[in-house]
């Protein structure tokens, strides 16, 4: 009763003194392992947006005199069965995953994040329905529900956002739902309620702000899951396409001549995409520490 | 610092060992490649057997020093210069292993959080005998010693207990287990850190009373830490008080307290409502300013910026410790001239008369709220009658659990009362939901939350926070509103360079003013103020309450004002009422309800309180906690446990009505007025 709040604060405060002027860029920037990750992504960044400039040969272009060739002066990553030069279409496969990986990873964020506001807030029946809904969708496993999503949409760069948007959601919401039942026993909601406020303004103005940090660290977390996903749903054929360069899609392209001792061309996509989690994680795991810190 | 002569050396109990020397202390903290100092040129003594207080505010450095002691500083703290003897042993010359042999043997401490010092997964029982095997008993023996302790510390069932984990004791149990194992090696020195602080006033009564006693049978030094002066007026022999990491006075704790030589400590004790004292008459006074921050480099006496008789002397050079008189120090030059401070706002206010209305503006009649969880039913209120008279303070008082918050929720409409009862305001039926509230009425009642971290969004800035019930409730906007902004923020105390902050970067104090600005900024007629200032510190506390003070008699506001503290109640409030379990005890005039004859119950909250001026012996002890209100006792609810229940049986068998004693005084016991009136002058104990 007395006093809970004022009297142990003495030595925390004197420890713990507040960051004047650190900025959490600035907090991030000192990390080794963010600037890491960083690099690792702009790479890739710039190997996405100009990918067909600094190819070194045409991605798309067969030699069929020169399969399977072995890394060399010539080809660095070697050449594929059918003699397509692997660097050149590892540089040119980053651009897909790019663009896919994010925008699903957003579309789960902003519907995951729209329910569990729903959740989390309104409580009762809502709460209950969507709860098993969520349940269900986590029940089912991911290749089913891409499937048949594949099924009723066709393979495309869009389905792939959608399958993995969806698959991400219930996850998600369960997230900021935890989150917002934190919040909803603060008093600032019960002071909003004593103005007046409607609904829309209490989720959207008073809580969600509060929850941003929460979804942040997990919009980061599953992005790094996002870019496997999107591999791995390539690798099965379900994304993108053949002829288009595609580290999942070569990969599966090339592992079949893997025990023929020809491992370049599966094993320098298989690096890419290695790559690209370590980086995409690196920077996701700084971002938390500096976040929840 | 430059340590100038010491003048003073107050010692213990004349010159005979001491249980605990420290002699100059300082303590630095790195932060971020910095060094802070965090406590400077700190001496003090304890002698065997002694009671020493160390009483602060927060950022004080009272815990630094516990922490220190035993070498339990965080990473970034070290002792920087200084001495400290334990018994004769320096705790910084130890080794590992002859460190853990003092913190096991010659020095235990006690937390203000009972939960946290008990570890959740072992038995309480085993933990109290842990301290015991250690010391090389068996494990049969350990346990039986256990038990012993465990009956010391007053735990009536002790083998029920001790086969029980920590969570399923309550806090004033699971802080006497903590007790019982500090107790348990028999320690020369015993620090307790807060340790009533978390506990409420009839639980922290019944800890200090054991531990008064257990000092005795035990021999033992105590260092009690708090940031509540009349704990430590109630607990301790002599009392240092500690500012801004310096000891700025230390003496014999009733000539401290009697008679103030530091201006801080004067403004400290000016800070607290005593006896006698009301919102117009003896007003409380207030210490301007704030802390110095952590790493200032004041060269002159800490005190200056909040000073008001400060020299030039001040500012050129910290003051030595004067002797102030026998076994007295004061760190000021000035220590002679304390006692005529000049005070900070005037002593007595002109507060307009109170409007005596017809009616009242708030009826509850029949008010019940019961709590349904895992099929058991939690009756929080039951059949409250209660009415607020316009622009008067209505004081709610009553134990965590009597249901005093519920009430307030259900005025303001935040839960929804069971059916039956019966909210009017200005005559009317209020809606039991705020949401289906009109604007008017939700612009009438307004609240002030406890802790302004929880009821202040922390992710808007302060113009948005106080400007959004300008615009939602008083339906201003553009110039009026910016109008009426500066004139609220003006009201508060506030500043415009507040505006665009956070309540992060805000202190405790201006984050409850924001609160209070909020509440005003719709123009209420009624304002629930629900234990507003219990989160803040003493000097912090007094300017809160006087600016409501000032804001009801502006803006002709009624207050609901909940508070477990008793000296606050009496000093803001017309009326009082007592609740317990959910029941209305006791409601009348202030004077009547705090002068008696009063309720069985109001009496031992009274007698729970600790006061400054020791007058009021206890008379009657609760003994136990408030029973659960799944489950109340039959007839009278308070008969589980009342000191003067009637042998006649009657108090178990009915429940006594709510009637009127004397003029709107209105109490629910059995006990006829004039025997209460008999029983309660003579101060007889029941």
């Amino acid at each position: 009763m007395t006093d809970i709040a004022a009297a142990p604060a003495a030595q925390v405060a004197v420890v713990h003194a507040p960051l004047r002027g650190e900025t959490p860029w600035r907090l991030l920037l000192r990390k080794p392992t963010f600037v890491a990750g960083a690099v690792i992504l702009l790479f890739w960044a710039v190997c996405a947006l100009l990918g067909n400039v600094i190819a070194p040969h045409d991605p798309y272009a067969q030699q069929l005199l020169a399969t399977n060739a072995a890394p060399s002066g010539a080809h660095l990553f070697g050449t594929d069965q059918i003699g397509r030069d692997v660097l050149s279409r590892v540089i040119v496969g980053s651009r897909d995953i790019l663009i896919i990986t994010p925008l699903a990873t957003l579309l789960g964020t902003v519907l995951g994040t729209a329910l569990g506001l729903a959740m989390g807030y309104f409580g009762g029946a809502i709460d209950i329905l969507v709860g098993r809904l969520v349940e269900a969708v986590l029940a089912l496993p991911v290749v089913i529900v891409a499937f048949l999503f594949l099924v009723a949409l066709g393979p495309s760069t869009v389905t792939l956002v959608i399958v993995i948007g969806f698959i991400f959601t219930p996850l998600i919401a369960r997230t900021v739902r935890s989150t917002v039942l934190v919040e909803s026993q603060l008093d600032y909601l019960s002071s909003a309620r004593l103005l007046g406020e409607k609904s829309g303004h209490i989720m959207f103005v008073e809580i969600l702000p509060n929850v941003v940090p929460a979804i942040l660290v997990e919009f980061t977390v599953r992005l790094g899951y996002a870019v496997f996903a999107v591999a791995s749903l390539s690798f099965l054929g379900f994304g993108i396409q053949p002829p288009t360069p595609d580290w999942g899609s070569d990969i599966a392209a090339n592992y079949g001549v893997l025990p023929a001792g020809y491992w370049w061309a599966s094993i320098f996509p298989a690096l890419a995409i290695a790559s690209l989690v370590v980086g995409v994680n690196l920077v996701t795991d700084s971002i938390e520490q500096v976040l929840s810190s | 610092m430059t340590a100038p002569d010491r003048v003073a050396g107050t010692g213990g109990t004349g010159g005979m060992g001491h249980t605990l020397t420290v002699e100059h202390m300082e303590v630095m903290y790195r932060v971020r490649g910095q060094d802070r100092l965090a406590l400077r040129d700190v001496s003090f003594r304890i002698g065997r057997r002694e009671s020493y207080g160390l009483v602060g505010e927060s950022g004080s450095g009272k815990s630094t020093v516990a922490l220190a002691l035993t070498r339990y500083l965080p990473r970034n703290g070290r002792v920087s210069s200084g001495a400290i003897s334990i018994n004769g042993i320096d705790p910084m010359a130890l080794d590992e292993a002859a460190l853990r042999e003092l913190r096991a043997r010659t020095v235990s401490m006690v937390y203000q959080e009972p939960g946290r010092a008990l570890n959740p997964s072992i038995k309480v029982g085993r933990q109290v005998a842990e301290v015991y095997e250690i010391a090389g008993l068996g494990r049969a023996a350990a346990l039986e010693r256990a038990e012993a302790m465990l009956r010391k510390v007053q735990i009536s069932d002790p083998g029920r207990v001790m086969d029980r984990y920590p969570h399923q004791l309550s806090g004033g149990m699971a802080q006497r287990a903590v007790i019982a194992m500090a107790l348990a090696a028999e320690p020369s020195l015993l620090i307790l850190d807060e340790p009533t602080t978390a506990l409420d006033a009839t639980v922290e009564a019944e800890v200090l009373d054991l531990v008064v006693a257990l000092r005795e049978e035990f021999d033992t030094s105590v260092l009690f830490i708090s940031h509540n002066l009349a704990v430590i007026a109630k607990m301790c022999d002599r009392v240092g008080v500690l500012y801004a990491g310096e000891l700025v006075e230390e003496g014999i704790a009733r000539d401290v307290f009697d008679q103030p030589r530091h201006p801080y400590t004067v403004g400290l004790l000016r800070c607290i409502p005593r006896r006698g004292q009301r919102k117009d008459h003896g007003r409380l006074d207030t210490i301007p300013g704030f802390l110095p921050p952590p790493g200032h480099n004041l060269t002159g006496c800490i005190f200056v910026p909040r000073c008001p008789i400060a020299e030039d002397r001040c500012r050129a050079a910290a003051p030595p410790a004067f002797a102030a008189g026998p076994m007295r120090s004061s760190r000021c030059y000035l220590h002679d001239r304390t006692q005529d401070l000049p005070r900070n706002t005037p002593v007595d206010v002109e507060l307009p008369a109170r409007r005596d209305a017809a009616e009242p503006i708030v009826r509850l009649a029949g008010l019940s709220k019961t709590f349904s969880s895992r099929g058991e039913n939690f009756r929080a209120l039951t059949g409250v009658d209660l009415t607020l008279e316009l622009g008067e303070t209505l004081g709610l008082v009553g134990e965590s659990g009597s249901g005093k918050t519920t009430l307030a929720r259900a005025l303001l409409g935040l839960i929804a009362p069971d059916a039956g009862s019966a909210v009017e305001f200005d005559g009317r039926p209020l809606g039991g939901d705020a949401r289906r509230r009109t604007r008017a009425q939700l612009k009438a009642l307004q609240i002030v939350f406890q802790n302004p971290d929880s009821a202040l969004n922390r992710r808007h800035t302060v113009r948005r926070l106080i400007s959004r019930p300008l615009s939602r409730l008083a339906g201003l906007s553009g110039q009026r509103l910016r109008d009426r902004l500066a004139e609220l923020v003006r009201s508060v105390r506030m500043e415009e360079r507040h505006l665009p902050l956070r309540p992060s970067q805000l202190s405790g104090g201006l984050k409850q003013r924001v609160a209070i600005a909020r509440a005003f900024g719709g123009g209420p007629r009624i304002v629930v103020c629900d234990e507003p200032t219990s989160a803040l510190d003493v000097s912090v506390q007094a300017a809160i309450l006087n600016l409501l003070v000032d804001l009801q008699a502006k803006e002709q506001v009624t207050y609901l004002f909940i508070s477990h503290d008793l000296g606050l109640v009496r000093y803001l409030s017309d009326r009082i009422a007592v609740l317990y379990l959910g029941r209305v005890m006791e409601i009348g005039p202030a004077e009547a309800v705090f002068d008696g004859p009063h309720h069985p119950y109001t009496e031992a909250l009274l007698s729970a309180v600790p006061s400054l001026d020791g007058q009021r012996s206890a008379r009657i002890r609760l003994h136990g906690e408030i029973p659960s209100a799944a489950d109340p006792p039959s007839g009278c609810v308070f008969h589980t446990r009342c000191p003067r229940k009637l042998a006649t049986g009657v108090c178990e068998s009915t429940e006594p009505p709510l009637l009127e004693v004397a003029p709107g005084h209105l109490m629910s016991c059995h006990i006829p007025i004039d025997e209460l009136r008999i029983l309660q002058r003579t101060g007889q104990a029941p």
